[in-house]
Parts: structure tokens; C-alpha cells; sequence
């Protein structure tokens, strides 16, 4: 069995050690004896939805921000929600997350179009929320990760957190909730990188695209002992530096 | 020379505060002095540094200003001459000034012929135009830790203002195989001087993920290396507008590495060539070697001087140390950003070594709150390392699961925790009469040296 794994606009959105994540989906990938290849899709290149079995999607400063938007407008932006639709799976973090809701307002500049996949919109904040996260989530316990935005998210009626913040502000700092899940697709502000503290989530990932592509039902399960020192170590840092 | 009253009196608050912090043993004392003679005198750093007869030498640059500082500072004293520095690193306005109130007489009196400025990023354009000096040494410019991303461009803007506003009879010695100090001191008044490695055979076959996208500045284009030898350092062109790196005034050749231990390059200028041994490790320090000798040799050193300064020369602090503890050789190299682990990694990687590593990883404020930064690590570097691999600190966790998915297994991985606890746990698994290497952030590396001094074992840094 093979996973390819596409990175959105790697080449400018790749800021705060995302490339964690895409590391964290192969290696898993990789140490299950299934191989993996690692793609990145950038301004101006076609998306073939069949080539694609899990998406990474990561943040950048506002300046980057701009062409991206632009870029994934039109035929783009639609063939990549309906492949969201259809289940492939994506995790987002930060500016990508953004543009996978409704709009995004960045401060000073026009409002940038998102596609429209998470009924949720965006907006520059007065503050920027930095530091170490710890959220409940339903499905997969609890998350930790740092985060570091002034841009706010706020999910509409139909809208499904990720979860709940115990530490930290998340989405907006208001309600208390962070990130938005749909269908196999995570958008989120958790940097750190989140994936390789977080090994459920990389499994969901994972298990969505096989589960899509060959059928698979379950995953064989890896040892994570050192993920999991890394994990409590974070809940306990989060708890005493925020 | 008149006496300037008020210049004295800030001179006297500052000696007597950094007495009376070492009295009460809080630390090296280099800061809070500053704070108390700029109090007195907020122009006292610009009056002293206009007394210095053979004027002032200013160092900046991401990686390497302490080790490059520290080997011009060596050489020139080595020449006879007085040296003011800043030589335990503190290198912001008030360090500096800390430094100078140090080592002038109570009537303003430099005790010195000539001043070696450290200085960070950026504080740069400030101290130079309040120190006017008459060298700039510029080294490069790299992202640092994730809490400042977004500030390279806005401190390489600020460069290039600084540099334009200089004076003809000043000079800045850039590396020009940093594109982007290439780029922003094209325009600068002042003499520019260049240096660079000319040929050298260890190379890299891409920019590592932790270095920004090269773009030439003139035209946009990404550029083209002939050879890249570190992070975005390297010989390069633009295929688009034909910019290239500028012809280097000081060309290092025949650049060797010698193990873990030392390098080698020979350093032409015009018809005359150099050959300079050091006691340093990895290219980067050789980079600073270079522009260190290209300082020297720019204000008139004789050869043999530089030659005799940079081989006996030993780690500044905080960089490179050795340190013997319990019949162990530890040696200890401080890594503070992405550009810096890759390469001291790089360097361990091509030693062949199977003495067990430690990496200690605090997440304070002087390391970087989020250790995202882990993950822009090239620690791939570590994966044929035969090395069994130990990590520590606040962070020493998502230090060992960095290490794992770097493709490392498991079994090799020892996340040892809290520092206090680890220290000597590790020390155990080194065998006797051995050599490891110790790899802390900057807060960790402190710590260490508390540790370290609790057990018998390391000068606090201001008594060397
Ligand atoms: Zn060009």
C-alpha cells in the first residue's frame, strides 16, 4: 500500500515547524510497512484529487497569505472542496485553516475569500494569543500544542469544534473553543508540531486514507511511548505557564 | 582632556553596581551597570567610544558574533594592544555600555587603544551610531527561534538604512556569501570589503529546510548556487538579471575540517595568501575565522599576529567548552536556533563518533517559548550516527520524539527529563576517559553551569 501525502502550498506556507506534521503522517505511514510519498502543490499548479491521499495545509505570515488566496480561488479551491467532501482527509493549522472557512479579514488589507468547507469565517484580533495549549476533544482525548495567531475564527451553526480549551485561548478566546472538524478534515491553530504529540490524530488521518483508497478498517497500533512523554510533558507545561 | 563631571559620576555608579552584584554573587554583572551609568548619562556610551584612540570594531551577525568578536579581541591583543570588549556576551546598548564604563578610568579615560564591539541584531543600528566605528563586521543573517520569525526581514531593513547613512572614511566587511548582506550594502557610502569561501569541498546539495527561500533582491528570481556550503551561504548567481555574489576581497581556499576538534583555510587577499589553523569546530566556525582574519588584516595586523591569534584561540563561552568532570571529557556547545543545531549536528555527523550525545531543550523566554522550532531541525543529520542519543530539559520530550521521527529507533532514545536529575545519569553512561557531547539551548546551558560549578567543575564565566 502507498500514501501520498500533499502539502499546500509548502514552498511559502511552512512556517513554525509545520513540517512536523507531514513527518509524522510518512514516518506512521512508513513504520506500518506502508510507503509514503511526500508531495507539495503550489500557486499556479493543477490539484488531480486522485494523486492526493491525505492534504497538509499550514500557516504563513498575512503577506504569504494573500497570493495563496488568490491562487485557491475558482476551479481550484472547488475541486479541493469536493474532494474534502468526498472524505479525503486534511489537517489545516493556522492560515490554512482560515482559508478552508468562509472569508478571512486580515488587518489593514481586503477581505481574503476562503472555500467555504468549514462554516466558519475569520478576522484580525487587537491581541495575539501565544502560547501552550491543552484542548479536550471528544474524539481524541486531549490535544496539546502552541499556538500563536491574532487572526480569530469564529464557527457558524453548523460548524463542529475540534474540542474544548483547558489551557489557552483557541479559535477566538471567547468561546472557549478551538479548531473545527468536518467529515476527515481537522483545521486548527495548534503548532508544536501537533501531529507527532498526538498520535490518535495522525492515525485518524491516516486510517481515513486507507480506509478511502483500500478499504482498510483498522490500523496496526505503534509503540508511543516517547509521544506520550512528550504529550503529558506539554499538558504539564501549558498548566503552569499560562 | 577636560574632566566631564557628569561623565565621571555615571562611570563611578556603574563600576561600583558591577562590584557589588559580584559581592553578592547574583551572576556575571554585566548588564545592570549599564542600566546605572546610562541613568546618569544617557550619552556615555557615545562619549567613551569617541575616546577610544584607535576607535571601534563592531560585530553583528545571526550565528558566530561572540566567537568572532572574541577571536578579533585575541588577535588584537596580541598586537600590544588594549582591547575593550563586551566579552561576556552582553551585547545589547546597556551591555555594551556596561563594558565601556568597565574599562575606562573614573575621568573618562579609555583603559584601551581600540574597541571589539559584540552586538545583537537588532540593537546594531543604534550602537553604531552611537559608537561610530570605524570597521563593521557583518557575519549573516538567519532566522533565529520561532518567537522572532517575520523579524528577518525587518532587521536586514534596518541594516540597509544603518548602512546607508555611514561616512566614506568607514568600512563594513561583509560575508558575501550571505546573499542578503550582499544585497543591502551595495548602495552604502562607506568602503565595503568582502569575504567568503572561494573553494571549499564540503558542500550541501540543497538548502536545508530551516534557511530562507534564496530570491535575489534585485530581481526577484530565485538564485542559483555554483556551490551552497551552509544554511543559504554559498556561491551564487541569479540566471534571470545576472546578479552574482561580489568578488571577495578575503577568499578562503582549501577550507579543511579536522574531526570534531579543529579546521583549517588558507585566506587570500590580492597576491597574498594566509594559512590559518584553529582550534575550532565545523564550517560555521571557519566562517568566523575568516571574518575574524579579514577584520584583522583590514586595520593593519601583521600576518603572523593573525596567524598566532586565531590558532591559540579557545571557545568563547556559551559556544564551544570542554569541561573535565569525573575522569569524562565533556564538551559542551550551545545551540540556539535552527541554522545553528543543523550545523553543529552536521559536524557530529561526520565524526564517526559512538561517545553518547545529550540534548538538553528548555522552552523559556531566551530559547524560545514554542519549540516548534525542533521540527525545522534537520536532526535526519543524527539517523547514522552510531551515538546512543540522550535528551533533557523542560522539553525533553519533543526532543525525543524529534529524534524518532527523524528515523532514529526508539531503543537509541533516552529521554532523561529534568536537567538536575540528568546530569548524572549521563555522565554514568559516558565511559571513563571518554568523550561526550553536551548540546544545550541557552537557559539550559545556564543551568548547566550551575550544576556544573555546585560540583567543583567550571569557572563562572567572568573569571576567565
Ligand atoms: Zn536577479
Amino acid at each position: 500500500m502507498k500514501l501520498t501525502i500533499c502539502w499546500l502550498y509548502g514552498d511559502t506556507m511552512n512556517i513554525y515547524g509545520d513540517r512536523g506534521n507531514v513527518m509524522a503522517l510518512a514516518q506512521r505511514a512508513r513504520w506500518r510497512d506502508i510507503e509514503a510519498d511526500i508531495t507539495t502543490l503550489g500557486s499556479g499548479e493543477k490539484l488531480d484529487p486522485d494523486a492526493v491521499d491525505i492534504f497538509f495545509w499550514g500557516g504563513g505570515q498575512d503577506r504569504e497569505q494573500i497570493p495563496v488566496s488568490q491562487d485557491i480561488q475558482g476551479e481550484k479551491g472547488t475541486v479541493l472542496r469536493q474532494t474534502l467532501e468526498d472524505g479525503a482527509p486534511m489537517l489545516s493549522v493556522c492560515g490554512g485553516y482560515q482559508l478552508l472557512g468562509k472569508h478571512y479579514h486580515p488587518y489593514g488589507e481586503d477581505q481574503l475569500p476562503g472555500i467555504g468547507f468549514f462554516d466558519a469565517w475569520s478576522e484580525a484580533g487587537p491581541e495575539r494569543f501565544i502560547g501552550n495549549v491543552v484542548v479536550e476533544s471528544e474524539r481524541f482525548g486531549s490535544l496539546v500544542g502552541f499556538e500563536n495567531h491574532s487572526g480569530l475564527t469564529f464557527l457558524g451553526p453548523t460548524a463542529e469544534p475540534l474540542g474544548r480549551v483547558r489551557v489557552g485561548r483557541g479559535n477566538n478566546g471567547k468561546d472557549g473553543t478551538e479548531g473545527c472538524i468536518r467529515l476527515n478534515t481537522l483545521g486548527c491553530y495548534l503548532h508544536g508540531a501537533l501531529l507527532p504529540k498526538n498520535p490518535a490524530v495522525s492515525d485518524f488521518l491516516i486510517l481515513a486514507a486507507l480506509k478511502r483508497r483500500y478499504g482498510v478498517e483498522e490500523l496496526q497500533p505503534l509503540a508511543d511511548d516517547l509521544e506520550m512523554i512528550a504529550h503529558q510533558e506539554a499538558v504539564r507545561r501549558a498548566e503552569v505557564t499560562r | 582632556m577636560t574632566f566631564d563631571i557628569r561623565l565621571g559620576l555615571a562611570i563611578a555608579a556603574g563600576k561600583l553596581s558591577a562590584l557589588s552584584i559580584r559581592r553578592l554573587g547574583r551572576g556575571g554583572g554585566t548588564a545592570l551597570p549599564g542600566i546605572v551609568s546610562n541613568q546618569l548619562d544617557a550619552d556615555i556610551l557615545d562619549k567613551l567610544a569617541a575616546r577610544i584612540p584607535g576607535g571601534s570594531i563592531v560585530v553583528a551577525g545571526t550565528n558566530g558574533k561572540t566567537t568572532t568578536s572574541r577571536i578579533l579581541a585575541e588577535i588584537l591583543e596580541r598586537a600590544g594592544l588594549g582591547v575593550i570588549h563586551n566579552r561576556s556576551g552582553s551585547n545589547l546598548v546597556r551591555g555594551i555600555t556596561a563594558a565601556f564604563t568597565e574599562q575606562v578610568s573614573i575621568s573618562g579615560q579609555p583603559s584601551g587603544q581600540i574597541a571589539v564591539i559584540e552586538t545583537d541584531e537588532a540593537a546594531l543600528p543604534e550602537v553604531v551610531r552611537r559608537t561610530r566605528p570605524r570597521l563593521i563586521v557583518l557575519l549573516n543573517l538567519f532566522r533565529d527561534q520561532l518567537d522572532r520569525y517575520g523579524e528577518l526581514d525587518t532587521i536586514a531593513r534596518s541594516w540597509q538604512a544603518m548602512l546607508n547613512e555611514l561616512d566614506p572614511d568607514q568600512t563594513v566587511l561583509i560575508n558575501a556569501d550571505d546573499p542578503a548582506l550582499a544585497a543591502i550594502s551595495e548602495d552604502t557610502p562607506a568602503k565595503r570589503l568582502t569575504f567568503g569561501f572561494q573553494q571549499c569541498e564540503h558542500t550541501l546539495d540543497h538548502l536545508p529546510h530551516a534557511a530562507d527561500a534564496a530570491i535575489c533582491r534585485r530581481c526577484g528570481a530565485s538564485l542559483t548556487y555554483r556551490e551552497l556550503y551552509l544554511s543559504h551561504l554559498g556561491d551564487y548567481h541569479c540566471e534571470q538579471c545576472g546578479y552574482r555574489r561580489p568578488d571577495l576581497d578575503y577568499g578562503a581556499t582549501d577550507v579543511q575540517l579536522n574531526g570534531l576538534d579543529s579546521g583549517s583555510l588558507d585566506l587570500s587577499s590580492g597576491d597574498a595568501t594566509l594559512h590559518l589553523d584553529a582550534s575550532l569546530p565545523g564550517l560555521y566556525n571557519l566562517y568566523n575565522v575568516a571574518g575574524a582574519a579579514g577584520a584583522a588584516l583590514t586595520v593593519g595586523m601583521p600576518d603572523w599576529v593573525v596567524q598566532a591569534g586565531i590558532g591559540e584561540f579557545k571557545a568563547a563561552f556559551g559556544r564551544i567548552e570542554r569541561v573535565e568532570y569525573h575522569n569524562r571529557n565533556l564538551v559542551l556547545v550551545l545551540i540556539k536556533n535552527p541554522t545553528g543545531f543543523n550545523e553543529v549536528l552536521r559536524t557530529l555527523a561526520m565524526s564517526d563518533m559512538t561517545d553518547p550525545v545529550m540534548i538538553i531543550i528548555n522552552d523559556l523566554d531566551a530559547d524560545g517559548r514554542d519549540v516548534s522550532w525542533l521540527w525545522d531541525v534537520d536532526a535526519e543529520h543524527l539517523a547514522d550516527v552510531e551515538a546512543p542519543l540522550f535528551t533533557a530539559g523542560i522539553r525533553s520530550g519533543d526532543m525525543a520524539v524529534r529524534l524518532k521521527y527523524a528515523g532514529i529507533a526508539s531503543e537509541r532514545i533516552t529521554p532523561l527529563g529534568d536537567l538536575d536529575g540528568a546530569i548524572d545519569q549521563f555522565v554514568e553512561a559516558v565511559p571513563e576517559g571518554h568523550t561526550a557531547f553536551i548540546l544545550p539551548t541557552y537557559t539550559a546551558m545556564l543551568r548547566l553551569r550551575e550544576l556544573l560549578h555546585q560540583r567543583g567543575v567550571v569557572q563562572m564565566f567572568w573569571e576567565q
